[in-house]
This record gives C-alpha cells, structure tokens and sequence, in this order.
C-alpha cells in the first residue's frame, strides 16, 4: 500500500508532522488480550455496578415498567436496521408506524398535529420555542424557572444565536407558576409562556388560566411534557387551550438507559402546521385505491427548503417512537390510565407517609402527578452515606439546580414501586432526617 | 407566455398592476409555470408594512415553496383570501383572481425602476437561454 501511494516507509507517510509532536515510545495500553480474557474483563467492570439499588430518581427521566413485547417486536430487521426512509414509499411498514406514532400523540395532546418524533424533550422544546418565534414574529419568552433545567439549558443553547431572549419567571409557594408575576411580564414583545406540566417539581401548571392569559396578549402557549405517562390522568393540554405541546415519551416503554437516546414529540394545531419542523408521514391512497403511507408536507424540510427550512432537523427518532407506540397500543386507553393512576396512589401514599415525619416538609404543595420535593432539615450530603449503606437513592437533590433549595429532594413514584418499598424509603428517613 | 402591457415586471417573477394609486401584486406566469402546482400560499396580514424586495408571502407547490418579494415599499390594504381555500387560483389565472395582495405605495416613484411588459419578455427569454 505505501508503494501505491509513492512513499518508501511508514516513516515518510508521517514526515509532515513535526519531530516534537511525535510519540517516540509505543502508547502506554494493556497487551493484547482474548476473546475469553477480554469477556471475564469486562464482566468484572459490570461487576462494579450496582444493580440491587432501590431508586426513587425521576427528573425527566423515569423508571417504568416495559412490557417485554415491545423489545421482542422492535428486534425484527426490517424495524431495527432501518434508517429514516429517503426512498419513502418502499418503507410502508415504517411509515405506517411513524404515522401510528403521530396519532398517539395527538390524541394524548388533545392537538390536531404531530411530527414524526424529535432527538429528545429538551430538543422537541427548544424547537417550539424556534416555532413559536416564527409564528408569532416576536422574541421574548417568559419560561418558567419549572421548566426542566436541562431542558431550559438546550432551550438556552437555540436560542442564543438566533436572537432570542427568554426571560425566567419563578414558581409560587404552591410549585405551579407565579400567575402574578407572568402576567406583569407579558406584552406585545412576548412570543410564547413556555411551562412544563406536570413540571419540574412534579406540580401540575394551571393551563387553561396560562392559555387565557398568552390569548389576551397575542401570546402563545407553550406545553413541555417530561412525564408522558402523565396524560393518563391529567386533562390533556390541547383542549385547556395549549397551541404546542411537546416533551419526552421515555416513559412510554423506553428504558431510562443512562438518560438516552430516547424520543421526542412534537404537537401542535392545525393553524401552525407549516411551522412544524421535522419530518411528517401522511395517509394517503395509491392508484388502486390502497391505504398506503407518504412522506408529506417535505417542501418545509431541509432537503427541499434548504437555509428556509423550519429547522435542520431532517430525520426523527423512529425506533424508539416506535417503542412508544407499541407501548400505547399494548396497554390501550383503559391501561395507560390505569398505570398512571396507580403512579398518583403510590406517590399520594408515599406522601401521607413522609408527612408524618415532623423534621421534613414538602416544599410544594400544589397539585402533583408522580414526583413531590421534600426539604431536609440538612444538606443532602450530610445523611448521603446512610442512604448508600441502605442501598437506597431516595431522589434527586435540587441544590446543583436551584441553589435556593439547597435541602430540597426531588422524589419520584412510579407503579414499579411496592409498599414495602416505599416504607423503606420512608423508614430510612424518618431515622436519619 | 402572456405578460400584460397594463404590468410591470420585476426579475424576481413578480407583477405590479396599479388601479387607483393602489398596487396590485401577483407572480408571473412564468414563475407559475416554474413551480407548478400551487398547494399553499402564505400571505401577509393587512396593515403589515414591507420595504423593497423583501420577503412577504411564501408560495409552496408540490415541488418547492418560494419566497415572494415586494416589487414596490409600502403598507398591505388588502390579501387574496381566496387563495387560502383555492391555491390554484395561481396557477389557473396568475394576473387575474390568482393576485397576492394590495399594497399602498410609499413612493410611487419606485414603479420607474422596475420592467415594462416587453423589457420582462426578454429578460424571460434571456434566462431562460442560460
């Protein structure tokens, strides 16, 4: 091969990288090893981790139940393998499920419309707020500070380049937005309010009052969604007067797997459609009078559109919306309520428990799905060992996120948790705090 | 291809028709042939305001969506509602019921700069040689 490209020796290939910046010995790694050494090393590392824990984290990212089926179902190649379908039409099973997918999603919205699915909530979100802007032709964003704050920090990251500005406003003593303090925000300058509901701290938000109040002001709203399991039981946005709502389907059958890849989405009404960014699949009839499946509405997308695309995403996340979509099929209506309500029992169970603990108080005492924020009368770290000695992560401690909650936990409380669980948990800290 | 005498021509496609010191704008038979089927057009809102050559409706066929420029500056009095429910209506009758908007000129004067029906037929044939 040297000979084919006209130098003598390995040594000449590099002669155009300084002497200085050459390595001279050999890279400082392990000798080779087998097939059979390499598989008893790497099931030694895996022996590190932990897999007996008892975990009480959420924040976006939580900790459901997933039928087996779905793996079992998203195996097959022609599934598994595929990427998003440029020769579109030969893909019918793909877009078949992609249009499925889209259809879900509206009707547990309550919108007209979905894209095809997005990277992830906080990439479905920054990109509402990107649509918001075009629709509404204004900059400025009143974002809760309930808002996940990762999902706030990608928000952050679109915007800064395209002129945006987003303007935080903090939560009430309830946990759901200050009502008072948004509605002195908002002007004719006000693109969009952008909440999570239920957010951050796990409180619902009050979407009919905050869709009134953006209506009055030519505003629109905005509705993030981290917990999907939630539209189990929660009135859907859609109807409370949401224009986009948008999240993370995660909690529909997709395991939390480090905090991705999971799966966006991305609804809103009929009048915006042109604004949607992403791909979108359509239903259609061919020659014959066969149902079949289409790519529609591409002329917005970047391929076609080029710099005048709604936006540079130009594929979706389609295995694992099909995840979701398989989940939602499984458990039907009746099921995903029926979870979602044994979500509200335990965590309404977990917190008449943790309140007859007199040294905690719950910081938020609004409305709640499956998540509740305890304060501890110390810091977190202070009875951080016990919990590891118990086997225990009781939740997420809020002080890196919010420096004003400093002793607050963010604890979640999904149908994956028994009785005894949760009274182990509660034990733990009524011993400890 | 038919260009009016009664227009004028920008080369970007567009045509202005002026009745009662209002301008009439629409796109040229020309760029509807170029685009084909018209299956959406996005227009502006009475009262928004445009300066020369800027951006104010979007046409989008089944090939492409395209911007539409403002041949003259001035103030949208009125927008082709009909088009919402009847894109066609651009590709059927582009200089009669397939118009875009009015527009108020803020100086009429601007009219000057732009293409008389023959020097547009040329400019056509010109491109369309390249």
């Amino acid at each position: 091969m040297l000979r084919e490209i006209g130098v003598e020796s390995l040594e000449d290939l590099f002669a155009g990288i300084p002497a200085e910046l050459r390595l001279k010995s050999p890279l400082n790694l392990p000798t080779a090893l087998s097939e059979p050494e390499l598989v008893e090393k790497f099931k030694s590392y895996a022996g590190k981790n932990s897999s007996d824990l008892l975990s009480f984290l959420g924040a976006g990212v939580n900790d459901h139940y997933i039928p087996t089926a779905i793996d079992a179902l998203i195996s097959r190649g022609e599934f598994l393998t595929s990427y998003t379908p440029y020769q579109a039409e030969i893909a019918q099973g793909t877009l078949q499920a992609v249009f499925e997918f889209q259809t879900l999603m509206c009707q547990l919205t309550g919108l007209d419309v979905s894209n095809a699915s997005m990277y992830d909530g906080s990439t479905a979100l920054a990109e509402a707020v990107l649509m918001a802007a075009r629709i509404s032709q204004r900059r400025r964003f009143l974002v809760a500070a309930s808002v996940h704050p990762e999902y706030r920090a990608v928000m952050n990251t679109y915007a800064r380049h395209q002129d945006l500005a987003l303007t935080e406003i903090a939560p009430a003593e309830c946990g759901s937005i200050d009502v008072v303090a948004l509605d002195q925000r908002l002007g004719a300058d006000v693109s969009a309010i952008v909440v999570q509901s239920p957010n951050f701290f796990g409180n619902l938000e009050p979407l009919a009052d905050l869709a009134g109040l953006a209506h009055r002001h030519n505003a629109l709203l905005v509705v993030a969604v981290a917990e999907a399991l939630s539209f189990g039981i929660v009135n859907p946005p859609g109807p409370a007067g949401a224009d986009i709502v948008c999240g993370e389907a995660q909690s529909l059958g997709i395991p939390a797997s480090f905090g991705g890849p999971h799966v966006g989405f991305l609804t809103c009404r009929e009048t915006f459609l042109r604004n949607l960014p992403g791909r979108l699949i359509g239903q259609t009839v061919d020659t014959e009078g066969n149902r079949g499946f289409v790519p529609t509405l591409s002329t917005r997308e970047q391929h076609i559109r080029r710099e005048k695309a709604t936006s540079n995403i130009c594929t979706n996340q389609s295995l694992f919306a099909l995840m979701a979509t398989i989940y939602c099929s499984l458990l039907g209506k009746k099921g995903i309520r029926e979870v979602a309500i044994q979500n509200v029992a335990k965590t309404q169970y977990a917190l008449s428990e943790l309140q007859k603990i007199s040294s905690l108080k719950l910081r938020f005492p609004g409305p709640r799905f499956n998540e509740l924020v305890i304060e501890l009368p110390v810091p977190y770290e202070a009875i951080a060992p016990k919990f590891q000695e118990a086997k225990i992560i009781p939740g997420l401690a809020l002080k890196a996120y919010y420096p004003h909650l400093a002793n607050c936990l963010l604890l979640s409380f999904t149908e994956t948790k028994s009785k005894a669980d949760i009274d182990r948990l509660v034990q733990l800290l009524g011993s400890v705090a | 291809m038919k260009f009016p005498a009664d227009c004028v021509y920008t080369r970007e496609h567009e045509w202005v028709r002026v009745q009662d010191n209002v301008a009439v704008v629409g796109i040229t038979e020309h760029a509807q042939k170029e685009l084909g089927d018209v299956v959406f057009v996005e227009l502006p809102k009475v009262g928004d305001t445009f300066d020369t050559n800027e951006t104010f409706a979007n046409v989008e066929s089944v090939k492409a969506v395209s911007e539409v420029f403002s041949p003259v500056a001035g103030e949208v009095l009125e927008v082709n509602d009909a088009l919402a429910a009847s894109p066609q209506l651009v590709n059927d009758d582009c200089y009669g019921d397939g118009w875009f908007v009015k527009l108020k000129m803020s100086d009429a004067r601007e009219l000057k700069d732009l293409l008389n029906h023959e020097e547009y037929a040329e400019f056509v044939a010109e491109e369309s040689a390249e």
